[in-house]
This record gives C-alpha cells, structure tokens and sequence, in this order.
C-alpha cells in the first residue's frame, strides 16, 4: 500500500494516544486498588460493562448523557462499596488468590445476571448529538468524540492525583498501602480506608464503560476483551503504579496504532509481544514495586 | 467349570428360543408396526450455533426460526406421528467447541441430522464430524470451502449463500454504480477472505483498482487504528467484509470517523440483526448483500405466510436473514424425511437432491454436484429515516435472481462429473 504521508504518520500517532487514553482510564482503577489493595479485580470489566449498561438504563428512563456521567460512576461505585463489604473483606489478609478467585467469579455472575435481565443481543449506544462527527485537528480528521474521551480521562485523573497526593485523607490511603500495620495502630479505621478506595477503583470502571458505549456500542461480554488488555497496561506499568498505568497505557496504544499500520495482523499480538519484552528485561514493569505479590 | 458353562449355554439357548419365538409372533401380527413406532424415538436435529460471542444477535433469530420450521412439522402430524426436535447447543464461534459439541450431538443425543453454524471456519469443523459419522449437516451460513471436493461430501448440504455468490452480486451492483477504486477492510479468516477473493474476482470485469486490504482479527472491538490509513487511501468504495459485532463496531467507529462523506461503505452481507443492535446511525447508507429481507412479503406468498407464522410464534417480530436461512435448513431437511417417508440417511440424501422448494424467498433447490442452494441474493440499503417500524432497516435496491451461472462451476469446484 503507498501513500506513507507525515500527516498520517502523525494522525496514527495520534490515534494511538487516544485509545491509550481509554487503556489508562480502564486500567487505572485496576492499578489504584490492587496498589493499595493487593487485590487482583478480576470483576474490573465486569464493573465496567455494568457502567455501560446502568448508562443505557437511565438514557431509557428519560436521563441525558451528561447526567449519565455523575450518575453512574456514583451508582458503580455504591456497588463496588457493598462489593468490598459484603464479599471481598472477609478475604483480607488470606492470600492473593482467595479475592482473585472471588473476583473472577463474580464477574461471570454479573455478566450472566445482565444476559437475564438485558438479554444476550447488544443495544446501540448513540454518540451524544454535540459530539457527533469529525474535527480537523491539523493533520486530518478525528471523531469529536474521542477528542471527549482524552478530555474526560485527564480530568479523571487530575482529580485522582489531586485527591491522593493533596487531601489528608489521599494521605491515611497512601500510608494505608505502605504499612497497614502502623496505620491502624495511630488510630485509623483502615477496613474503612480500603473500602473507599475499592469504591473509587469500581467507580471509575463504570465511568470507563459509559464513555466506551458510544465507541462501541453495549454488548454483556464487552469487559472480557478489554480486561486483558488492562492487566497487560498495569503488568507494564508496573503493578499498583498509577503512574505507571499511565505511561504504560499510552505507550500501548501508540504500539497498537503503529502496528496498525505497517502490519495490521499483528496488531492485537504486538500488544503481548510488548508485554513479554517488558517483563525479561524490567521485571516488576516501569514503576512497580517488587515483591508486591508476594 | 464345566458344569458353570452348561448353565450359562443352555440359558442362552432358552432366552434365544424365546426371543425367536415372540419375534415370529410380531412378525405375523398386527401390533408389530404400532411397537415398532412406538420403539422410534422423535427426530432429533442437532443445531450447533454461536450464542454467546461476536454472531449472539444473530444466532438466536436462527434458533427462534428453527423452532418454528419444527412446530409447524409438529402441528402437521410429523412423519406419521412421529414428532422432531431441536437440539440445540451453544459452539461459541470456536471451531474446537463446535467440532466438541457437534461429536457429543451425534454420539450422547443421537441426533438424526445437524443444521446449524454461523461462520465459515466452524461449520467446516461440523462438516469433518458429520461427514465421518455419516450424518447429514445443512449448513445455514456463508462459506465456499463446503463447497469444494476436498470439503464436500455426500452428506453436505450447505441452504445459506456463498461468499462467492454474495460478493458477486454485491460487487456487480456497486462496482457499476459508485467508482473503481476500491479498499478493503476485511476478517482475518475464512468468511473475509473468500468474500475478498470474490470482491476481486468480479471487480475484474469492472476494471476496479484494488488501493489495499487491512485486516483485522475476529472480535476487534477497536477500529480507530485502521480507519484513518483507510481514509487517506481516499477509495471511492470501502468494503467491510465482516460480521456481527465486528460489522457493527466498524461501521460506528467508520461513521465517526467521517468516511462516509466521501466514500460509499459497501458489505458483502448486511444482517438485520446487526443493524438493530447497532443503530440506524451506525450503518446509515451502507449497500450490502442479504439472503432474505422481510419486505419481499409483496413478492412471495411463501415470504408472506413465514412472516405470519413467525410474527404468531414471537408476538409480532419479524424474521431475519440469518434467521430465515435457518427456518429453510430445518424445514427442507423435515420435509425430504416426510418426502422420503423415513430418516434413513441415503433416503433422506435423495430427497433433498429431488426438493424444488419454496419456503420463504421465492424458488430454490440444491445443486446436484455439490449441494450448494441454488437461490436468490438481494442488494439492500440500510435506512436511516422514513422508518414505519423498528423492524423496517432495509431498503431492497435490487434483486439478482437464482442462476447456476453466478456459482462456480461443478468443474472449478474440483467435483469430478
């Protein structure tokens, strides 16, 4: 195929960056509470596709898109909160594999349970009308929307950052991931601590899922695929670095853009190719703390 | 020991006198065909398709049409009495699964026949089980390779179009109408690359410049990596050759993309069930090719009387495309087992080569060489406005009539005359 311009070059770049932003936003609840959890959510797409659908609900109901967006990561993150309390605390403190193995079933409980309630088929999920269509941005044409997404992901995680690293209660979390121990003993509730943080993690995942349903439309297995894209990002960022999520994130979209387009077979490997040289030659990822899973 | 051995001989010679002797009474007597019937289990149809995964919107109208072809076998008494089934399995678009569950049909359900599949790499899968068991599988969805020597056997009959077939006529309409330069987004297995292979093979009489072909791995569920290469192409025709979920991300994420401003979006099979599931947005102007639309009602009194059947079984729906193929898979091999008054296989084989038929679409029939249908295809717009119901997607543009001509021939297929 000829036809190798600069503009497209720098337009795949760019594309790259911009699914990269929907891996950090996906990944980046993974990362925050098995950072300050050691727990592996295996549930994570399943948070996520019932923020899709939760999203849809309140569309049907007469709710708007932009309503949508402060409602469902409040109503994803209340569940993730009676999650954390009901069926991961009793696991604390037995070994990584007892909330792992939880979490993975019950995702195929929640897939299941939205396959009763909503059916197996998917539902269309229009683009909200002011963001529909495609801007110039120099180089060529992007999707407005996906412009959006980037936005809605920086902001996700400047608040993040804002929250852990200026409030004092983002300090009892980071302390509270360091040395539970020594926490507990100044006086602080730390079940209490991880609660929140479990309940933030989810919120994000259901935020994540309603700004891929325009993308992708609604489907029950639409956390499956993306999940593994997401342990790849946070295993190469480094487990439980947000930070690392970050970088890792980005740095896998513009991997898969880039193979995209000089091979596009390979596009879904390269993505396990990057992970597999990551891991021999770092192998606790970009910014992760070794000795975490042990 | 010797005595031991007396025993068990001379039971067995008792048992054996026995059997013999009421053997000989049945024989004579009038009771024998009622418990001989009664003996006969109902005909089961195993149908293997994918239910959960990527084709799931489409799968279920295939088993909601399959019941209805059994019912109605039912309700007309069946073959003297004898009722059929539908056995139903989940093959999850894997090929392995579908091979799994299609061996567990034959040798744990005893299943008579087999139609079913949803893609064109697993019913390959089906075919191997069921032409080594000697079992007849209809196989409801696109794929060339059944057609051909090495796939086929005497037990393969294949209801649904070909990609051949389908790109053919698809290609014959859009490469007339809206330019020569043509680009591809296409499956990375069997169904996009046949109906590839077809696209380039009827573009050579339309002179058609091929600018490039990207493909992409089956359950993408990200195209925004591909589409602007796709654009700076700048085709006069993009054609997307792939399927169910694939198809519906495709077409959204190219919509949002802008690629359809300057470039016709063309598919080798447009599914009904698709396009609702993804909304009139996402597949707004695109041509494709379909089996079956509910609209031709007008045309067909057998499309009219299915449309009702369907519409009293599942309160008001309509059928799809996938949906109909299946309904003629199931209903044709029903009716070649009243036509052949048993379910004996060879019988059965017979009566299915003999079918003229017109179930649903207008006239079909099995090709003797290798039972390819021999039917219609029609070219489709999907619509984005002047709906009169949900069910109202598709425009008919055109219809390209049942031709022996538009198949490859006996001879190209490898089948030795």
């Amino acid at each position: 195929m000829a036809g190798l311009s600069f503009d497209l070059i720098a337009l795949q770049l760019f594309a790259g960056l911009a699914l990269g932003a929907i891996y950090v936003l996906f990944a980046i609840g993974l990362s925050l509470i098995f950072g300050m959890l050691t727990v592996v959510n295996f549930a994570h797409g399943a948070f996520y596709m019932v923020g899709a659908y939760v999203g849809l609900y309140l569309i049907s109901l007469g709710g708007n898109f932009w309503l949508c967006l402060i409602a469902v990561p409040l109503l994803i993150g209340l569940f993730g909160l009676a999650v954390e309390r009901v069926l991961i605390r009793p696991l604390y403190g037995r070994g990584i594999d007892y909330p792992l193995l939880l979490t993975f079933g019950l995702s195929y409980v929640m897939v299941e349970c939205v396959r009763i309630a909503f059916g197996k088929t998917g539902y269309p999920f229009d683009t909200p009308e002011i963001l529909q269509g495609a801007v110039n941005i120099g180089v060529g044409y992007f999707p407005l929307y996906r412009l959006f997404v980037i936005g809605a992901t920086a902001v996700v995680l400047l608040a993040l950052w804002l929250f852990l690293e200026k409030t004092s209660f983002g300090l009892i979390i980071r302390a509270g991931a360091r040395d539970p121990q020594i926490v507990r003993v100044l006086g602080v509730d730390v079940s209490r601590v991880w609660l929140i943080v479990f309940g933030i993690g989810t919120a994000i995942a259901g935020f994540a899922g309603l700004l891929a349903a325009p993308l992708q439309g609604v489907i029950p297995e639409m956390g499956g695929t993306i999940l593994a894209e997401a342990f790849v990002v946070t295993v190469v960022g480094g487990m439980g670095s947000i930070g690392g999520a970050v970088l890792a994130g980005l740095l896998v979209g513009v991997v898969v853009s880039m193979t995209s387009l000089f091979a596009p077979e390979m596009a879904k490997v390269s993505i396990f190719a990057l992970m597999a040289v990551v891991l021999v030659v770092r192998p606790q990822g970009f910014f992760g703390r070794a000795g975490l899973l042990s | 020991m010797t005595s031991k051995v007396t025993r068990t001989g001379s039971m067995s010679r008792r048992r054996l006198l026995t059997t013999a002797g009421a053997g000989a009474v049945l024989a004579v007597s009038p009771f024998r065909i009622k418990l001989v019937q009664a003996q006969e289990a109902t005909i089961k149809i195993g149908f293997p398709v994918p239910l959960t995964g990527p084709y799931g919107a489409e799968a279920q109208d295939q088993v909601r049409a399959g019941q209805l072809a059994v019912a109605q076998f039912n309700d007309a008494g069946g073959l003297n009495g004898r009722k059929a089934e539908l056995v139903v399995r989940d093959d999850k678009l894997n090929p392995g699964e579908a091979a799994t569950r299609t061996l567990e049909l034959v040798e744990k359900e005893k299943v008579n026949f087999v139609v079913g599949s949803l893609s064109a790499a697993v019913q390959l899968a089906i075919n191997n089980v069921t032409k080594e068991r000697g079992i007849i599988f209809n196989s409801i969805s696109q794929s060339d390779a059944i057609n051909e020597a090495s796939d086929f056997s005497k037990y393969t009959f294949h209801e649904a179009l070909n990609p051949h077939m389908t790109s053919g006529a698809v290609g014959r309409y859009a490469f007339a109408k809206f330019g020569k330069k043509v680009a591809f987004l296409t499956a990375d297995y069997a169904y996009g690359h046949e109906m590839v292979r077809g696209f380039l093979e009827v573009g050579k009489q339309f002179n058609i410049e091929n600018l490039g072909d990207i493909r992409h791995p089956l359950g993408t569920s990200d195209f925004s990596t591909v589409l602007p290469r796709l654009q700076a192409l700048k085709p006069d025709i993009l054609c997307i050759s792939n399927f169910g979920r694939d198809q519906q991300i495709a077409l959204k994420q190219a919509t949002d993309f802008g690629i359809k401003k300057s470039t016709q979006i063309i598919a080798p099979v447009l599914s009904h069930a698709s396009r609702v599931a993804a909304g009139a947005q996402a597949f707004e102007g695109v041509i494709g090719g379909s089996s079956f639309y509910w609209g031709i009602e007008d045309k067909f009194a057998s499309t009219k009387a299915f449309n009702d059947a369907f519409r009293k079984m599942y309160d008001g729906k309509v059928p799809t495309d996938y949906g109909a193929l299946a309904y003629g898979g199931v209903r044709a091999m029903l009716e070649a087992v009243k036509g052949a008054g048993t379910v004996d296989t060879d019988k059965v084989i017979a009566a299915l080569e003999a079918l003229k038929y017109d179930y649903y679409k207008g006239p079909q029939y099995y090709r003797k060489c290798d039972h390819q249908s021999v039917q219609s295809v029609l070219i489709v717009k999907s619509k984005s406005r002047d709906m009169k119901n949900d069910a109202d997607v598709f425009e008919v543009l055109s219809t390209e009539e049942p031709n022996e001509k538009n198949l490859r021939t006996c001879d190209d297929l490898g089948h030795k005359s």
